[in-house]
Formats: structure tokens, sequence, C-alpha cells
């Protein structure tokens, strides 16, 4: 281990620790740090409502990040994420079809569905891309945006008919966190949990993307390995739909960042990656919370501006090897 | 010995490669040489089942291709094939690391180090090892993948066109590589184009064309001036130096 690989791992835990302590201290109710044990109302807006949503903004961005980067080695392409790729459109789909056809059906029925047609409409990028030539690079995430439009224009027309346009508007477009107390944020440890099987196979996600020649010569099933890392997006992907909203670019941009710094060694990289995650959206829910204070913009707001400025920046600066 | 009995190949209705039936013998370097579209890629990833059989057997030292597990095979062989390009982004040293993948499964002890190292030295690359892939030249990165095959530690390696992008004297320290590998038992499958490596160093030259083997043999059975004219559809004389057979095309 490098001494600057130490570093940077040093400095994203402590930057992610001061984010979660600003994330807890602030709000329109003055928790005091001293003397907090005596103060029960403190207490209870701490466990009930700031604590919940420091963890959700943390472990959204932590999931997501990672499963930006298993989308990367899937797709062996560095400009797509579960959001670029009809991921969360294929999930709401799901949802908006147990939410007609059996609207009584308990949560994690739901979820299930969402992260079954998650699945679905990710493997089916998948085989798209399979078709695709190998050397046209952007032709990859411009084959997802499209396929991202079509589902997104079939979940809108449904909405559209059954008047549930606004539920379709939490799932894809918020990415907030306003709404979180206790209770309703916990399907998102599922999302960690499916980023913590990532890696576990980070080697085997790591020789998936040498390519699938490569792996097969070193006796993986290629196959088998995308098939969980399908997986462990959609799973990902579909917890965080259901629980705060669709964050559009932090697996696009955390896992480049990481990248350009430490390359794609994942049983080294994935930690810093979701470090970074984590502390991406929860800086972002941060930030919205504090611009327009006491009132608040949504984390998926602030990202989709400044995700989008960061990911330009990463397509036009080259990096310093490339001469 | 790599038995190969009756393996062919079709895409999209279309002949690649005609039923073939093939030993090769362990111990040995066996080039397999021949004009493009030949079928040689086809039958060494056939054989390296990287490539699905669709009809014949293919056993390796005793495994039969269809009924041993992927993973048990890859401490058999290692395949290096020609599209190398890598998507993400490695350092060389965790490149060839990954060689040890069939052996330690992620967990390195203190042998699939040494193997590493071994494998970074016996291809020029110490001084590369921290290096980034996307930072070296052509030859550099091919070096790098031959290093990673070489520390797969098999018995066996399949190489296709190993000297791509390699220099001279690069392309002649991999062929005294297989040659020292030799020397301890290890055998080679490689598909070679210049075919004085074939002459210099094989001890057997498997010759194929139009998805058919062609001719079979030592090099001096199978690099005449007749076979070769007739494999290439040029006039290709051959000469001879220090008692091997010496291919001059430039007449």
């Amino acid at each position: 281990m490098t001494p600057g690989f130490r570093h940077l791992r040093l400095a994203l835990s402590l930057g992610l620790g001061a984010l979660c302590l600003l994330s807890l201290s602030v709000g329109a109710y003055e928790v005091p740090a001293a003397g907090l044990l005596s103060d029960p109302m403190g207490l209870l807006v701490l466990s009930v409502s700031r604590l919940p949503r420091t963890l959700a903004a943390v472990l959204s961005g932590a999931a997501l990040a990672v499963a930006g980067v298993v989308m990367q080695q899937i797709a062996r392409n560095r400009f797509v994420e579960p959001s670029t790729t009809g991921t969360p459109e294929s999930a709401a789909l799901g949802l908006l079809a147990v939410t007609l056809l059996a609207p009584g059906a308990p949560v994690w029925v739901k979820m299930a569905v969402a992260a079954v047609s998650a699945l679905l409409g990710t493997a089916l990028f998948v085989a798209l891309i399979r078709r695709l030539p190998p050397r046209e690079v952007f032709l990859v995430p411009l084959a997802g945006l499209i396929l991202s439009g079509v589902i997104g224009a079939v979940v809108t027309w449904i909405a559209w008919e059954a008047d549930l346009m606004q539920l379709v508007g939490t799932w894809l477009m918020s990415g907030e966190f306003s709404g979180v107390i206790a209770g309703r944020y916990e399907l998102l440890w599922i999302a960690a949990a499916a980023a913590a099987l990532a890696w576990v196979a980070a080697d085997r996600f790591a020789i998936l993307g040498l390519g699938p020649e490569a792996a097969t010569g070193l006796g993986l099933n290629p196959d088998a390995v995308m098939r969980l890392g399908l997986v462990v997006v959609s799973v990902v992907t579909a917890m965080v739909v259901v629980s705060v909203g669709m964050i559009p670019f932090v697996g696009l941009v955390v896992p480049n960042i990481v990248a350009r710094l430490m390359g794609d060694n994942l049983r080294r990289t994935l930690a810093p990656t979701a470090l970074g995650g984590g502390a991406l959206v929860l800086g972002s829910d941060l930030v919205g919370r504090l611009v327009v204070y006491p009132f608040e913009i949504p984390a998926g707001t602030i990202l989709g501006v400044t995700g989008a400025a960061i990911f330009l920046w990463l397509l036009w600066s080259k990096p310093r090897h490339v001469a | 010995m790599i038995d190969v009995a009756e393996v062919s190949c079709r895409i999209h209705g279309t002949e690649i490669l005609a039923p073939a039936t093939l030993r090769i013998p362990d111990g040995q370097i066996t080039a397999l040489i021949g004009p493009n579209g030949a079928g040689k890629s086809t039958l060494l990833r056939l054989i390296g089942r990287i490539a699905p059989l669709q009809s014949g057997r293919v056993s390796i030292d005793g495994l039969d291709l269809a009924g041993t597990a992927s993973d048990r095979l890859a401490r058999q062989m290692a395949f290096l094939g020609q599209s190398t390009a890598l998507a993400s982004r490695l350092r060389v040293g965790e490149l060839v690391a990954f060689g040890r993948w069939p052996h330690c499964h992620g967990r390195p002890g203190p042998d699939d180090r040494a193997a590493v190292a071994a494998a970074l030295a016996e291809f020029g690359l110490v001084g590369l090892a921290g290096r980034f892939m996307d930072e070296l030249s052509g030859g550099q990165a091919q070096r790098a993948h031959l290093a990673m095959a070489a520390a797969q530690d098999t018995p066996w390696l399949l190489l296709d066109e190993p000297m791509n992008n390699l220099d001279l004297a690069h392309a002649r320290t991999l062929m005294e590589a297989l040659a020292r590998r030799r020397a301890q038992g290890g055998s080679a499958l490689v598909v070679l184009h210049d075919l004085n490596f074939a002459a210099g160093w094989a001890d057997r030259v498997v010759a194929m064309k139009a998805g058919r083997i062609h001719a079979e043999g030592t090099p001096d059975e199978v690099l005449t001036s007749d076979i070769l004219s007739d494999l290439y559809d040029t006039p290709i004389e051959v000469g001879r130096h220090r008692g091997r057979p010496l291919v001059l095309h430039h007449m």
C-alpha cells in the first residue's frame, strides 16, 4: 500500500466524519452539543431525524458509487453508471406495475419486484452493448441513454394514464433526504449489503474488466461474474429509487476520479470509492440544506448541477500521463 | 499432450475450421503458422476453451476440456490472445499478479509473490511494475501481458501472435523464455507469423491454410520452399543456416 493511497483514504475518512458531524448539527432545531443527554427533544430530533438522514445520505452515496464501478467493469466502459443504463427507469416500471396490479402488496414484494425489473432492464442494456463494435467507446453510454429514454417514456406514459406522475417523480427525479426519518430509510442497508457483496467479489470484477478472453483464461466464468454484477447494480439502484429517489452522477463521477488517482484494482479502490460516494451525497445534501436555510433544495438537484460540472471537467481535462 | 479430435468451427454457417485432428506433444514448442484467415487463432481459442467447442473433443494432459472445471484448466494452461486492450486502469504489477488468480483466488502467499516477481524480471518489467498500463508503449504492454501468462505458471502456454508490438530483441527474449520453460518440461503452442522464429526455436510446426491443417512435422519437414510457397501462395525460398531452415522472402 503506497503512502499516497493511505493519505487519500485517511483524508476521505476524516472528511466524511466531519460531514457527518455537520449533518447531525444542522437543522431548524438547535441540538446542543453539551448537555445533549438532558435534552429529550434534542435526542429525539437526533435519533428520529438527523441520524437517519445522515445515514441515508452516506449509505445511498456509497452504494451508488460502488454500483457505478461495477457497472463500468461489466460494460468495460468508463462513461456509464446505473442512471444512464435504464436501471432506475426499469425499477420504476416494476414499482408502477405493482402499484397498479397489486396495490395491497407488502413492502418487501414491491422491493423485490423493483429489484427484479431493474435487473431485467440492466440485462437488456448489457445484451444491447454486446452487439456494438468494441472500439466505439461513446456508443455504449449513448445506447444506455437511449434505452433509459425509451423505458422512461413507457413509465411516464403509464403513470400519466393512471394519474401517478407524482409518484414516479419521487422515484426518478427527486433524490432528496428531507423526508427521511427513522423507519423510512432502512432499505438502504440492503443497498449497502449489495455493495458489500461487490467488495467480496472485487477481484472477480477487476478480472472481468480485463475482458472476457482474459477472464476465461484465468478460469472465471465471465457470464456468472456479470450476473453477480447485475444483481449488485439492480439491488442498489432499486433500493435507492424506492427510499430517496434516484441520485444522478455519483456512480459516474466518484469512480472516475478514484480510477484516475489510484487505478482500477478494485480490491484497493472500492473502499475509497464508497467513502467518496458517501461524502459527495452527504455534502450535496448539506449544501441543499444550507443555501436557502431554513428551506431545502434536494441533494439530487445539487448533484445534477455539480455532478454534471465535475463530469464535464473529467471529460475535458486529459489525465497527466496522456501525452 | 494436447489431443485434438475432430474439432471444427462454423460461424453463421461458414466453415472457419474443418474437422481437425492433431496431437501436440508436451515438453516441446509447437509453432502454428499459416496465412491470415487460415483458422490458427480459432484452433488456439478452441483448445484454450476461450471459444466454446461446437464439435469434437479436446483433452490437455488427460483433462477433457468439456468435463473439467475452467478453474482447474487455468492451472494447466495459460492463454494470451490478440485482443489485449484494457478498459480498466491497472498497474503493471497488478496485472501480472492477476495471473496468480487460479492459484490463490485473491489471497497471494509467498509463492504467488515470488512467481509475480520472477515473471516481471523475466520480461524486463521490474522498473515498470508501478507504472499504469496506459502509460506504456505497445511493446511494453505486450510484455506485461506475457508476464501475466508466465506468472500463471502452467505446464502449457497458448500464445496468439505474441510478437505483436515486440522489437527484435524482446521477441528473441520471449522465445528464449519459452526455451527455458521447455528445459524444465514446459510446453508451448504459439501462433507465429515470423517463420524464422519457428525455424529457430520450434520443435514442431503445424501449417494451416483455409481452415485445414496443411502440413505438420519438424521445422525441417514443414519449412520447405514447396510447402511454404504453396501455403502462402507466393514464392518463398528456404536456405539453411547453422543446421536450421532460413526462410527468405525478399527474393
